[in-house]
C-alpha cells in the first residue's frame, strides 16, 4: 500500500484527503471530497481514507463501492418508501373486509375497484409487503447500511484518534468558521483556554496550539443506530422460521375445552365464560355520541382455565390435566403461560346454546303450554320426558339446517340454525305424531297433528377467538429498537464541536467545526472570546 | 360533567384567540428597524401570550379529560386539536433556542388553521372503543403529536426560507410550486369556513345509495355538487347534484368526502383569488419584502434542527410505542395497516432527508422543499389515511 507521508511527519494510509494529524490537504487526493472545486474543506469524515473512495478495481471493490454509496442508500430508502405507499392504495389481502361480496382476491379487487383493482391484483400488490422484491429491497437497505457504516466508521475513528492540536494553517483557513487576529495578548490567549474549559470543552495543547473538543461520542451515533437497525432486520428474518415464531388461532365456545394449538397437545384451555360489555346508553357523558353510533363495545374478554397434560403423551391415551392457572384474557391484556401468549382476538355470537320447546294443542289459539323441555344443543338426548307424561323423541337433528335440492341436511356441525324432527308420544299411548320444528320452521307433515311444538325460549352461546403466539424474536426487536434509539439520540441531541486556536505571529487564528448545529457553535465561540480582543469568527459559507 | 365539557370548549376558544393576538405581536416585530430581533419587546409579548394560550389549551385538554373519563385523543377532532397543541409547544421550545420572532408569525397561524380544521369535525365526547383502552393510547399519541409538532416547525422554517429566497422577479417553476403550497393552506381555511357556514345554517341533504350490496344513506352537510354513485336524493327542496361520484370511489361515504373536498378547494381558491386581487402579485412575492431581515442561514438551521429533534421522538412514538401497543391490542406489533405503513413512509422520508443533507450536501432550498414534503406526508397520514384509506385506525 502506498502510504502518504505528510510534512508534519505523520504517515497516512492510501486515499487520505486530509492528513490525519495536522489536516494539511494531500494534494493529489483533493478531488475525492471535491475540495479542489471549493474554498472550504469537506469535513464530513475528516478527510479520512475510505475504502470505497480508494479502490475500484476488482468486482469486490465495485460491489463494496456500490453499497457504500449514500446515494444508492437513499435511492433504496426512497424506493421502499414509494413501494410502501403503493401498498396502501387498496387494502392488502388480509384486510379485505369480511362483508365483501367475495373475499377471493381474484374477484374482490376487480369487482370493487374496476380495472385499477385488476391491475393491482395482477401485479401482486395485494400482497406487497411479503413479495420477494419488497423483501429484497429491505435486505438491500440492510446490506447497504452495514457496508456504508464499516466503510466510514473505521477511518473516521482513526482520524479522530490521531488528530493533533496543531493544525496546518491551510486546514484552519478553509474551515467554515474562521478568524484571524493580528495582536493578542498572552492574557487573552490564556482567557480563551480557560473559557473553553468553562464551556466544558476538552482542551488539548501542543506548544500553545489548542484543540478544544466536545461531544465526539455523538459521531458514533449513526453507527450505533445502524447496528440497532440491523438487529431489527435480523429479528424480522428469524421471525420467518417456525423455530422462533409460532402463530395459531383457536375458537372456543363457552363451556368448552380444547387443546391449545401449537403446543404439541400439551396445553388445554377451557372457556369458562365469555364477557361482552357495551357502554351504558344512559351514561350522560356519551349520550350524544351513542345516539349516533349505536352500541359501542367497551370490553370483551374470556375467562379461562389453562391445563397442562402431565401424563405420558401416548396416542389415544386420555390426557391427565393439571390446572396451570385460571385467569382472564382481555383486549389489551393478553395472558402469558409458559412462554406462549394468548390474545383475545375476536368473538362470534351466532350459535345456540340451548332451546326450550313447549307443547300445546294445535287448535288452541292462545298456545297454552301443556309442558316444556330444554335441549342442550351441544349434546341433545334421544328422548325427553315431560312432567305431564308426554315423551318427545328426537328423530333427526340438523344443527345448521338447510335444504339442498329438496333434501334437508346440515351445512355445518355447529348449532347456528338448529332444526329437529320430533315424534310426540302422548301419555295415552296413541300413535306418535311427527313434527318438524326449527328456527323459522314449524311443519306438520301429515296436517293431522293434535299437538304442536313451539320454541319457547333459547340461549345463544359466544365463541371466543383467541390467537396463540410464541415469539422468541421479541427480545431481539426490543434490543434492536433500544440500540437504535440510543444511537439516534446520541447522534441528534449532541454534536461534535471542535475549536482550534492557532498562535500565528503575535496573534491567533481561530477556526471552528461542528457536524451540526452551527448556531450553537457560534454562540460558544462568541462567549469564549468575550472580553478579549480576539475577532469573532466569520461564517465563510453563509447562505445569501 | 356538563360544566366541565363547557369549560373545555370555552378554553379551546380562548386559546385560539390568544394565538391570534400573539400572531399580531410577532407580526409587529417585522416592522422593527433593529437588526437584532431577539431583544424586541413586541416579540417578548408575543411569546408570553403564546405561552398563556398554550396553558389555556392545557386547561381545555385536562377538563375534557375529566369530562370524558379518558384522554381526549380518540377521534379526529381531539387528535387534530392535540396536534395543534403539539405544534405550539414545539414552537415555544424552538423559540427559546433560536429567539426567532418570524417563526411565530408563521407557526401560530398554521397551528390555528389546524385547530380550526379540527373543530368542524364532530366534537361530542365519544366513548373509547375496546381496543383503544390502554395506557399506551396516551403514551403513543402524545409522543407522536409532539414529534409531528416539531417536524411541522421544520416545515414552517422551510416555508419562510422559500418565501425569503425564491426569486420573485419573474415567474418560474419554483414560484408556482410555492404558490401551490400557500394555496393548500388556503384550502384548509376554506374547509373550516365553508363547514362552519353550513353548520350554522343547519344544512342537511340525505341521499340513499347502494354500498357493498346494501342500501345505505348519507347525510350531506354541504350542498351536493357531487352526489353518490347512483344515489337518490331523499330530502325534498334541496338542489340536485351536478354530477355523480365515479363508480370506483368506493370508500365509506366517499362521495360526501369528495364533495367536501370540492367545496373546500373552491372556497380556498376563491379566498386566494380575493387576496391575489388585493395584493396584485403572487402571495410569495407580497410576503417576501417582510422577510428581508431574517437570516436565511438561521432558517435553514432551524428547519434542520427541528428534524434532528423530531426524528428520534417520532421513531419512539410513531414506531416503537405504536408497535408495543399494537402487540397488546391486536396481537401483532406490526400488521401493514395503512396507518402503520404511512408512519413507516414518514420515517423513511425523514431518514432520506437526513442522509441527503448529511452526505449529499442538500442544504438551503432543497432541504426546505424536503421539509415541505415531510409536512405533506404528515398531513396525509393525519387526515387522508383516516378519511380515505380507512383501516383499523379509522376514527372518523
Ligand atoms: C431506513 C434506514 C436508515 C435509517 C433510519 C438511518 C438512520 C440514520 C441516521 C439517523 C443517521 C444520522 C444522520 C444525522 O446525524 O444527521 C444516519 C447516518 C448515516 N447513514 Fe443511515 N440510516 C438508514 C439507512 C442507511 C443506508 C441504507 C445507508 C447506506 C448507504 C446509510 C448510511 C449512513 C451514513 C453514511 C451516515 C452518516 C454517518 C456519518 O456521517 O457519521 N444509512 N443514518
Amino acid at each position: 500500500m502506498a502510504k502518504i507521508k505528510c510534512e508534519c511527519g505523520h504517515i497516512n494510509p492510501e486515499g487520505t484527503v486530509l492528513c490525519e494529524a495536522c489536516g494539511k490537504p494531500v494534494e493529489e487526493n483533493q478531488h475525492i471530497d471535491g475540495n479542489d472545486k471549493q474554498k472550504l474543506l469537506n469535513m464530513r469524515y475528516d478527510g479520512s481514507a475510505r475504502r470505497s473512495q480508494t479502490y475500484n478495481k476488482s468486482i469486490i471493490d465495485k460491489l463494496w463501492n456500490f453499497f457504500s454509496s449514500v446515494k444508492v442508500g437513499v435511492w433504496l430508502i426512497v424506493l421502499a418508501l414509494i413501494a410502501s405507499g403503493i401498498g396502501t392504495i387498496f387494502p392488502q389481502e388480509q384486510y379485505i373486509p369480511a362483508n365483501a361480496v367475495s373475499r377471493d382476491p381474484s374477484i374482490y379487487y376487480e369487482d370493487q375497484y374496476g380495472i385499477f383493482g385488476l391491475i393491482y391484483y395482477q401485479l401482486g400488490f395485494h400482497n406487497l409487503y411479503s413479495s420477494w422484491w419488497y423483501l429484497l429491497l429491505i435486505a438491500l437497505i440492510g446490506i447497504s447500511l452495514v457496508v456504508c457504516s464499516i466503510d466510514r466508521f473505521v477511518p473516521l475513528y482513526k482520524a479522530l484518534k490521531r488528530q493533533k492540536p496543531r493544525r496546518h494553517t491551510q486546514f484552519l483557513k478553509r474551515q467554515r468558521l474562521f478568524s484571524q487576529t493580528d495582536d493578542v495578548t498572552d492574557d487573552d490567549k490564556a482567557k480563551l483556554k480557560s473559557n473553553l474549559k468553562k464551556k466544558r470543552y476538552k482542551v488539548y495543547e501542543e506548544n500553545g496550539h489548542l484543540l478544544a473538543e466536545k461531544g465526539r461520542f455523538s459521531r458514533w451515533g449513526p453507527y450505533v443506530n445502524h447496528i440497532g437497525l440491523i438487529i431489527v432486520l435480523i429479528a424480522a428474518l428469524l421471525r420467518m422460521t417456525p423455530l422462533m415464531y409460532m402463530e395459531e388461532y383457536v375458537w372456543v365456545r363457552e363451556g368448552e375445552q380444547t387443546v391449545i394449538p401449537g403446543t404439541d397437545s400439551e396445553y388445554y384451555l377451557e372457556n369458562k365464560e365469555f364477557v361482552l360489555e357495551t357502554y351504558d346508553k344512559d351514561d350522560e357523558r356519551y349520550q350524544e355520541a351513542l345516539e349516533m353510533q349505536g352500541d359501542v363495545v367497551k370490553n370483551y374478554q374470556t375467562n379461562v382455565a389453562i391445563y397442562k397434560d402431565s401424563g405420558e403423551q401416548v396416542a389415544g391415551a386420555k390426557p391427565e390435566l393439571d390446572k396451570v392457572t385460571e385467569d382472564e384474557i382481555r383486549l389489551n391484556h393478553p395472558l402469558e403461560v409458559d412462554g406462549f401468549t394468548l390474545f383475545q382476538s375476536g368473538y362470534q355470537n351466532n350459535e345456540f346454546k340451548n332451546m326450550t320447546f313447549k307443547i300445546h294443542e294445535t287448535d288452541d289459539n292462545d298456545e297454552k303450554s301443556l309442558g316444556s323441555f330444554t335441549i342442550d344443543l351441544s349434546s341433545p338426548k334421544d328422548k325427553y320426558e315431560l312432567d305431564n307424561g308426554f315423551t318427545v323423541a328426537v328423530n333427526q337433528y340438523y344443527p345448521d339446517y338447510e335444504l339442498d335440492e329438496g333434501e334437508p341436511r346440515s351445512k355445518t356441525n355447529y348449532p347456528r340454525k338448529p332444526a329437529f324432527v320430533f315424534s310426540v308420544h302422548t301419555p295415552d299411548g296413541e300413535e306418535p305424531e311427527m313434527s318438524f320444528v326449527g328456527v323459522g320452521n314449524n311443519v306438520d307433515p301429515t296436517g293431522e297433528n293434535d299437538y304442536k311444538l313451539g320454541i319457547e325460549d333459547f340461549d345463544m352461546r359466544y365463541a371466543s377467538g383467541l390467537s396463540v403466539k410464541r415469539d422468541y424474536t421479541l427480545p431481539f426487536f426490543i434490543i434492536g429498537a433500544a440500540i437504535f434509539m440510543i444511537g439516534v439520540i446520541q447522534g441528534m441531541y449532541w454534536q461534535h464541536r471542535r475549536v482550534w486556536i492557532h498562535p500565528e505571529g503575535e496573534g491567533v487564528m481561530v477556526a471552528g467545526h461542528t457536524n451540526k448545529n452551527w448556531f450553537g457553535l457560534k454562540k460558544d465561540i462568541e462567549q469564549v472570546i468575550e472580553d478579549t480582543d480576539v475577532e469573532m469568527v466569520t461564517d465563510q459559507q453563509e447562505l445569501k | 360533567m356538563d360544566s366541565m365539557a363547557n369549560i373545555s370548549g370555552t378554553a379551546l376558544y380562548i386559546a385560539f384567540v390568544l394565538y391570534f393576538i400573539a400572531t399580531i405581536f410577532f407580526g409587529a416585530t417585522v416592522k422593527q428597524k433593529k437588526q437584532d430581533t431577539s431583544k424586541s419587546v413586541s416579540g417578548a409579548i408575543g411569546i408570553t401570550i403564546t405561552m398563556i394560550g398554550f396553558l389555556v389549551q392545557i386547561v381545555y385538554f385536562v377538563t375534557r379529560w375529566i369530562a370524558s373519563g379518558h384522554a381526549p385523543v380518540s377521534n379526529l377532532f381531539e387528535f387534530m386539536t392535540f396536534f395543534g397543541m403539539g405544534l405550539v409547544f414545539a414552537f415555544i421550545i424552538l423559540y427559546f433556542i433560536y429567539k426567532l420572532n418570524i417563526l411565530g408569525l408563521f407557526a401560530l397561524p398554521i397551528a390555528m388553521i389546524v385547530i380550526a380544521y379540527a373543530s368542524v369535525f364532530p366534537t361530542e365526547i365519544s366513548p373509547l372503543s375496546a381496543s383503544l383502552q390502554s395506557h399506551w393510547l396516551y403514551i403513543h399519541v402524545t409522543t407522536v403529536s409532539l414529534s409531528y409538532g416539531i417536524l411541522s416547525i421544520s416545515f414552517v422554517a422551510g416555508l419562510i426560507y422559500l418565501i425569503r429566497q425564491i426569486d420573485q422577479t419573474r415567474r418560474s417553476k419554483r414560484t408556482t410550486w410555492l404558490e401551490v403550497v400557500l394555496v393548500s393552506l388556503f384550502v384548509f381555511v376554506g374547509f373550516s369556513i365553508i363547514s362552519l357556514v353550513f353548520n350554522v345554517s343547519g344544512y342537511s341533504a340525505e341521499f340513499e345509495y347502494s354500498f357493498n350490496g346494501e342500501t345505505v344513506t348519507t347525510d350531506y352537510h354541504l350542498p351536493p355538487i357531487v352526489g353518490p354513485n347512483e344515489g337518490n336524493l331523499l330530502t325534498g327542496d334541496r338542489m340536485n347534484p351536478f354530477f355523480e361520484a365515479p363508480g370506483w370511489m368506493q370508500g365509506v361515504e366517499a362521495s360526501r368526502k369528495f364533495n367536501t373536498i370540492i367545496w373546500s378547494t373552491l372556497t380556498g381558491l376563491l379566498l386566494y383569488g380575493v387576496v391575489r386581487l388585493i395584493l396584485r402579485k403572487r402571495i410569495g412575492a407580497a410576503i417576501q419584502p417582510l422577510l428581508k431581515k431574517v437570516k436565511p442561514d438561521l432558517l435553514d438551521e432551524v428547519s434542520y434542527r427541528a428534524v434532528a429533534i423530531g426524528f428520534p421522538l417520532f421513531t419512539l412514538g410513531g414506531l416503537i410505542f405504536a408497535s408495543i401497543w399494537a402487540h397488546y391490542a391486536w396481537d401483532r406489533f406490526w400488521g401493514w395497516d395503512p396507518k402503520e405503513v404511512w408512519a413507516l413512509v414518514t420515517w423513511f422520508f425523514y431518514a432520506a432527508f437526513l442522509h441527503l443533507r448529511l452526505s449529499r450536501g442538500w442544504h438551503g432550498e432543497r432541504s426546505a422543499w424536503l421539509a415541505v414534503g415531510g409536512f405533506a406526508i404528515i398531513l396525509f397520514n393525519l387526515i387522508a389515511v383516516n378519511l380515505v384509506l380507512a383501516g383499523l385506525h379509522s376514527y372518523a
